[in-house]
């Protein structure tokens, strides 16, 4: 089943390093098949950045995202420019601190950056929640797989931080609202 | 053991170049094929190898031919205004025969144009973008998979056949991430030696000269002058001028059956899909939501020296139509073979055709 | 073994006119490179485009005759890619400082090994007499027919300035001292710069008021000045003439290297 997964936010957020994260979970640790791209530009400072992945059983033809199901957004900016067409049928995880409008289709909200900066004590791990929250409520890829994907792309030193932001996320979903 | 990764099209690129035993990169930075350029200079030092960012893509070319004739694989990685740069230079290694790799990452163009966007907009600059008759070889891979495999095969033929040997990627394979087969080990075809007491530039039946690598004794004389066999400069002798010229282009073009590299899907369609590069990942997509005999596909990993003979395995094809990131380059190049109406699908602007957008071309009526 | 033993003696007559300085700084470099015990098969020559260019087709060793401007991003990747071999560069003041003047400052700031020669005959004689970065000012070529309104370039203070290790001024006259300073360049780990000035009497001289070759030559003569004597005169407060050509070892310094063996 193709999935295609749209991440958005601003600069900085490492909106890229999630959606490259959660390719290689699928392909080398789920034994799936992905294509990450992104939007280049001058955001790495700022602005929003944008960063697709395509998941699949089978091998991917045609690399492009068209009609994302599953939205990652956590900014304002990003949701206004990446996220404010989503279609009926996709599910968004919006980072409730940072974006306050909410799409048409079903969305799941998850305060992201705040529980990283509270409880974890480092916002810079907001995108982790994030994936933590997004693999919890689609299982788009395995935990497992997500984990070991986090593992490896990560700083070193700081692996123990990302494994607890990314169990905040599953946590923060499981506990969320879905309307 | 092969191993399986997650990989840029740029970093397969330069992985690739790194199995293929490439020691030397010469370059200047430039979007979008930069990450080659700065995985070179992370990898090559660890490889005994050198990576040296020049001051301008005429002298990354040129430190790169230069390298050549020590018996190095050489390559450098480059996008449009570079490539037009590049350009002098590179008719110097065909008239040298000077093995060598050269990646273009194609963005739009013309100018400055659209850096992080893919387009296909070099691919008759490739061909004919330096002065004078002579003839190359441009392979176009259509995902990251063939960004390592096709650099591989670049070198091999560069050693092959003694010319410079372009990797026609863009944007969207380079920079990309997708699943890759990284295998344990690679095709290897060395450069053939010049035999000692041979003139440096005899050649035989193949059209190809032995080489005479620097420091080994030859003694051997590198002119972009028009020179005899023996190397020397005689650029006023017409009989030996209109030779060499005829011979740079006849060791490709005659090559070109074993040269060329394609697939073909579905022979006895009466419409048939031509692509190369990125788009080929369009129409295979389309060829797999719609399989019917009557869609055909070539699909050309290799455009030049071109394959004019694949179209004539169409022989039921009533047209052919090519999706091309450019205003129809290649579409042109089929009308020159073929009798039967050539639809070119040109795209500009960044972004691949959608399958969609194929499958109303064959809507089309005839 | 003489330098004479260098040259490809089935290339030869050469092309170089008659009474052209070429030939003698090429006759130096080899005489100083026979001195080195260099063998031949360790040892390339890369040139440009012109007349100073052609100079690598006569000698019997590996060579590349590349494109205009280019020799030194050529020779780096020679030197580059084996260091083991000794790399040297006979250039042009066109090829050299205007279509290759960038690759001439970032060969000095890099300082690669390689030791640059260059004819300086202050004209494109190659092509006619065309006027180049070294045409003195007021001085008359085919694209300055009423005097050279530009000034020229002072191609070892380039090279001091941008880097390079070993930098010298001779001229056509100064033979021996040429041959010592080619020599000291060739030792000189790093970016050696040696500018020869040379008579040019089909393209610059006739010209320019040299009837005869040796005009010119008298005039390279009285018209040089040793660096030790300008130092000195400028230590008493003395004037220098505007028109003398400084000549001499004016940089010799040991700045990290890119590309020793």
């Amino acid at each position: 089943m193709r999935h295609e997964v749209r991440f958005s936010g601003f600069g900085g957020q490492g909106i890229i390093l999630s959606a490259v994260i959660l390719g290689r979970a699928a392909v080398m640790h789920d034994n799936k098949f992905a294509v990450q791209t992104q939007v280049y530009g001058p955001e790495a400072r700022g602005g929003a950045s944008m960063s697709a992945v395509i998941i699949d059983d089978a091998p991917i033809l045609f690399p492009k995202v068209a009609n994302p199901d599953i939205y990652v957004i956590m900014s304002q900016e990003g949701f206004e420019k990446y996220g404010v067409d989503a279609g009926k049928e996709a599910v968004m995880l919006v980072d409730s601190t940072r974006v306050y409008s909410r799409p048409q289709c079903r969305y799941i909200e998850i305060p992201a950056t705040r529980e990283a900066k509270q409880t974890l004590g480092r916002d810079i791990v907001a995108n982790i929640v994030m994936l933590g929250a997004l693999v919890a409520s689609t299982q788009v890829v395995s935990e497992a797989a997500l984990e070991k994907a986090i593992l490896d792309s990560v700083p070193k030193g700081t692996e123990a931080l990302n494994q607890r932001a990314m169990k905040k996320g599953i946590e923060l979903a499981a506990g969320s609202t879905h309307p | 053991m092969t191993q399986i990764e997650f990989w840029q099209g740029n970093t397969a690129c330069a992985e690739g170049a790194l199995a293929a035993g490439c020691r030397f990169f010469g370059g200047y930075p430039i979007t979008p094929s930069t990450e080659i350029a700065e995985h070179m200079a992370l990898k090559l030092p660890k490889k005994n190898g050198v990576f040296i960012q020049m001051e301008d893509e005429i002298a990354g070319i040129a430190s790169v031919i230069g390298a050549s004739w020590t018996g190095a694989r050489a390559m450098t990685a480059t996008s449009g205004p570079g490539f037009s740069l590049m350009m002098e230079n590179i008719g110097y290694a065909a008239m040298t025969e000077t093995p060598c790799v050269i990646v273009n990452v194609q963005r739009g163009g013309p100018s400055t144009g659209q850096p992080t966007m893919g387009a296909q907009g070099d691919m008759m600059q490739c061909r004919f973008g330096s002065h004078g008759d002579y003839s190359v070889i441009a392979l176009c891979p259509a995902s990251v998979q063939e960004m390592y495999e096709l650099t591989v095969k670049a070198f091999n033929l560069s050693d092959e056949y003694r010319v410079p040997v372009f990797l026609m990627a863009d944007e969207i394979v380079g920079h990309m991430r997708e699943k890759i087969v990284v295998p344990d080990s690679v095709p290897y075809v060395s450069r053939k030696e010049l035999v000692r007491g041979m003139p440096p530039f005899r050649v035989d039946i193949d059209l190809i000269p032995g080489f005479p690598q620097f420091g080994k004794g030859y003694g051997v004389h590198v002119t972009g002058l028009t020179h005899d066999e023996r190397g020397y400069p005689c650029a006023t002798n017409p009989k030996l001028h209109e030779a060499l010229v005829k011979r740079l282009v006849n060791k490709i073009e005659s090559a070109r059956h074993t040269i060329a590299n394609y697939e073909i899907l579905n022979p006895d369609a009466n419409q048939v899909f031509i692509a190369y590069g990125a788009p080929v990942r369009t129409v295979q997509q389309v060829m797999h939501d719609h399989p019917d005999k009557n869609i055909g596909f070539l699909r050309l990993r290799t455009v030049w020296p071109f394959a004019e003979f694949a179209l004539k395995e169409f022989k039921n094809a009533k047209r052919f139509l090519v999706p091309e990131l450019n205003l129809g380059q290649i579409a042109r190049e089929i009308e020159r073979y073929v009798d039967i109406p050539v639809i070119s699908l040109p795209k500009l602007g960044g972004d691949l055709h959608t399958p969609a957008e194929l499958l109303a071309a064959l809507e089309v009526p005839q | 073994m003489s330098f004479e033993d260098w040259y490809r003696q089935d290339r030869l007559p050469h092309i170089f006119c008659a009474g052209c300085g070429n030939g003698t700084i090429i006759n130096c470099t080899l005489a100083a490179i026979e001195q080195m015990a260099w063998k031949k098969e360790e040892t390339v020559f890369v040139s440009g485009i012109g007349c100073s260019s052609r100079a690598p087709g006569y000698i019997a060793a590996d060579s590349l005759h590349t494109t205009h401007g280019r020799a030194i991003a050529f020779a780096t990747g020679v030197k580059l890619a084996n260091p083991d071999l000794n790399v040297v560069v006979f250039t042009g003041d066109g090829d050299l400082a205007a279509i290759g003047g960038n690759h001439f400052i970032h060969g000095c700031r890099r300082n690669i090994d390689l030791t640059v020669v260059c004819m300086n005959n202050q004209i494109y004689g190659m092509t006619g007499g065309q006027g180049s970065p070294t045409t003195p000012r007021g001085c008359i070529s085919s694209t300055t027919p009423y005097g050279c309104a530009e000034t020229p370039f002072d191609l070892c203070e380039l090279a001091i300035a941008s880097g390079a290790n070993y930098v010298s001024r001779w001229t056509s006259y100064h033979v021996k001292e040429l041959e010592k300073s080619v020599l000291a360049g060739l030792q000189t780990p790093g970016f050696s710069f040696i500018e020869a000035l040379v008579q040019c009497p089909t393209a610059f001289g006739r010209r320019n008021k040299f009837k005869q070759v040796s005009d010119q030559v008298d005039y390279l003569r009285t018209h040089t000045m040793l660096k030790a004597k300008r130092d000195r005169l400028l230590d008493q407060g003395q004037h220098i003439p505007p028109d003398m050509y400084i000549v001499g070892e004016l940089a010799r310094r040991n700045r990290p290297a890119l590309g020793v063996k």
